[in-house]
């Protein structure tokens, strides 16, 4: 059971805010840490990783201080965004080091266990250097996790893997997580946030925007309109019926289907399924289409 | 002291290319004693002018300053310390493996020339004493290029600039500097373990071998308290 928690951290840099009274907790499972380049997240994560000072507030692992306190890396693991590596040690010399350095009983095996868990094990004899940008990121989480923290963070994780490392590392977090694992990652991709988390901290001009899951938050942006696709037996039909009720703000009728803005999720969601009957019209399909974090994203940050 | 540590700094000192840097100066001091003393140069000559003035002014400093600024000021460039930061470790022992890495290494290649050099030169007895001198005076140096290394970002132009402009003008100029140069510990502890009285600096044997391990603790003190506040990128420099 291990939480990181963030008591009203900023962070400033002469006078320029970095981060601006951020409060959140941290718990078992993977969060995206989620805003545009420049929001704030790596200053952020550097703050939870104990390598940056809070200028105000505090930032704690199980209730300790994580700046300048070494003891906290037991639990911790980190994968920054800057991919430096020793190029000139093999991943697996590089991973026995790591496992060396936390002073763990059995090194070899905890080296192995960690290279096959990012699945480097063929690459595992060569020189880092000679390492694509994927494979090194994974040889990196390797040497994160060969201690087998209970809190890991990752800066930017997707960056420079093709396609398949991506899905691949997903699943990685997503397996991290389910064992109860806190895992954090930041991202300024939605789709990476979507697919690995339901829970995101969003972080917008140092401030946190929003946190929870991403569904839900959208659900409370009521002054928002909500956009749903709509497929049923006779899209004019319904189309007409949908105008005159108050809770529908615009209808689009289009090739496939209509395109419905509704003004509340509630109200709406509770009178379709009436104005459909009321017609006679069948309802094949009903997408809210907007629930993407990209417009969840978007609405808070122009916001 | 942790050995991992030391390993992997070891490696990566001697791996860069950087680290080729070390070789032309001891050639050059062994090979300009070997001309000096093939067209006659008397001892006292060779000691004051090509021993001193070339291997402890100008070989001994910036042999400790390349490796003293390349056991961490190169991984902090890199970003490469997260790796070790980010382990329970207490600092200390992160930086005394650094400072023995750098101060065996620096003492190893500025002796060993010095002492060939004084061979080749025909004053071998002072050449025992300027190597033993010499890897005192790497190890303050380590300490003094290690503590520059995490207090500033640029540790190669400021070590340059205290070994040329502090040391190399100062010191020789205003006497009193000089009992803040480690030129001058080196000279003094070289002179008193010799007896030899080709060589010779104003201060005594006591003040240098105490301000050697002033300087040493010093340095090393710095380098631990500055790590252990180390900040990761953000900083506006």
């Amino acid at each position: 059971m291990t939480d990181l928690e963030l008591r009203g951290v900023s962070r400033w840099y002469g006078n320029v805010v970095a981060v601006n009274d951020v409060t959140m907790t941290l718990g078992p499972g993977v969060t995206g840490l989620l805003g545009p380049n420049g929001a704030g997240k790596t200053t952020l994560l550097h703050m939870m990783a104990g390598f940056l000072a809070p200028s105000r507030g505090e930032v704690l692992l199980d209730g300790v201080a994580t700046w300048r306190n070494p003891g906290i890396y037991r639990h911790l693991g980190l994968v920054n965004e800057r991919e430096a590596v020793y190029g000139f040690l093999t991943g697996a010399e590089f991973v026995r080091a790591s496992a060396r350095l936390h002073g763990l009983p059995d090194p070899a095996a905890a080296t192995r266990r960690a290279i096959e868990l990012v699945e480097m094990a063929d690459a595992q004899d060569r020189r880092m250097g000679t390492y694509s940008k994927g494979m090194r990121q994974r040889m990196r989480v390797a040497a994160a996790l060969v201690h087998d923290p209970a809190v890991l963070l990752l800066d930017e994780p997707f960056n420079g893997m093709d396609p398949r490392q991506r899905m691949h590392m997903m699943q990685l977090l997503h397996r991290l997580g389910e064992q109860g694992r806190t895992v954090l990652f930041s991202s300024h991709i939605l789709e990476e946030v979507e697919q690995v988390s339901g829970t995101v901290q969003v972080v917008v001009a140092g401030r946190l925007a929003a946190s929870g899951d991403f569904r839900t938050i959208r659900r409370l942006m009521t002054h928002r309109p909500h956009v749903f696709a709509i497929r049923s037996s006779d899209d004019r039909r319904l189309a007409t019926a949908l105008m005159a009720s108050e809770s529908v703000a615009g209808v689009t009728l289009g090739k496939d289907g209509l395109t419905v803005h509704a003004g509340d999720y509630g109200t709406f969601t509770r009178a379709l399924p009436r104005i459909a009957l009321e017609q006679g019209v069948r309802v094949r399909a009903l997408v809210p289409s907007d629930e993407s974090l990209e417009s969840v994203f978007s609405y808070l940050v122009s916001a | 002291m942790n050995l991992t540590i030391a390993w992997i700094t070891l490696r990566g000192l001697l791996g860069r290319r950087r680290s080729l840097l070390l070789l032309p100066l001891p050639l050059i001091l062994i090979g300009i004693t070997a001309v000096g003393k093939a067209i006659g140069a008397q001892p006292d000559e060779l000691a004051e002018d090509v021993l001193i003035g070339m291997g402890v002014a100008v070989l001994l400093p910036l042999v400790s300053l390349i490796v003293g600024t390349g056991v961490l000021g190169s991984e902090i460039d890199d970003g490469t310390v997260v790796h070790i930061l980010t382990k329970p470790i207490p600092r200390s022992r992160i930086i005394l493996a650094k400072l023995a890495v750098a101060t065996l290494v620096s003492a190893v290649v500025s002796a060993v020339p010095m002492y060939v050099a004084a061979a080749v030169g025909g004053v071998a007895d002072l050449g025992l004493a300027l190597a033993a001198a010499c890897a005192v005076g790497a190890l303050a140096y380590s300490a003094l290029f290690l503590a520059l290394s995490v207090v500033t970002r640029r540790p190669v132009l400021l070590g340059l600039l205290y070994v040329i402009i502090w040391e190399g003008l100062l010191s020789n100029v205003v006497a009193g500097t000089r009992s803040v140069s480690v030129q001058h510990y080196v000279i003094a502890i070289a002179q008193k373990i010799s007896g030899s009285d080709l060589i010779g600096t104003t201060i005594s044997a006591t003040v240098a071998a105490v301000m050697s391990v002033v300087i040493t603790v010093a340095g090393t003190w710095l380098a631990v308290q500055r790590l252990r506040s180390f900040s990761v990128a953000g900083e506006t420099s």
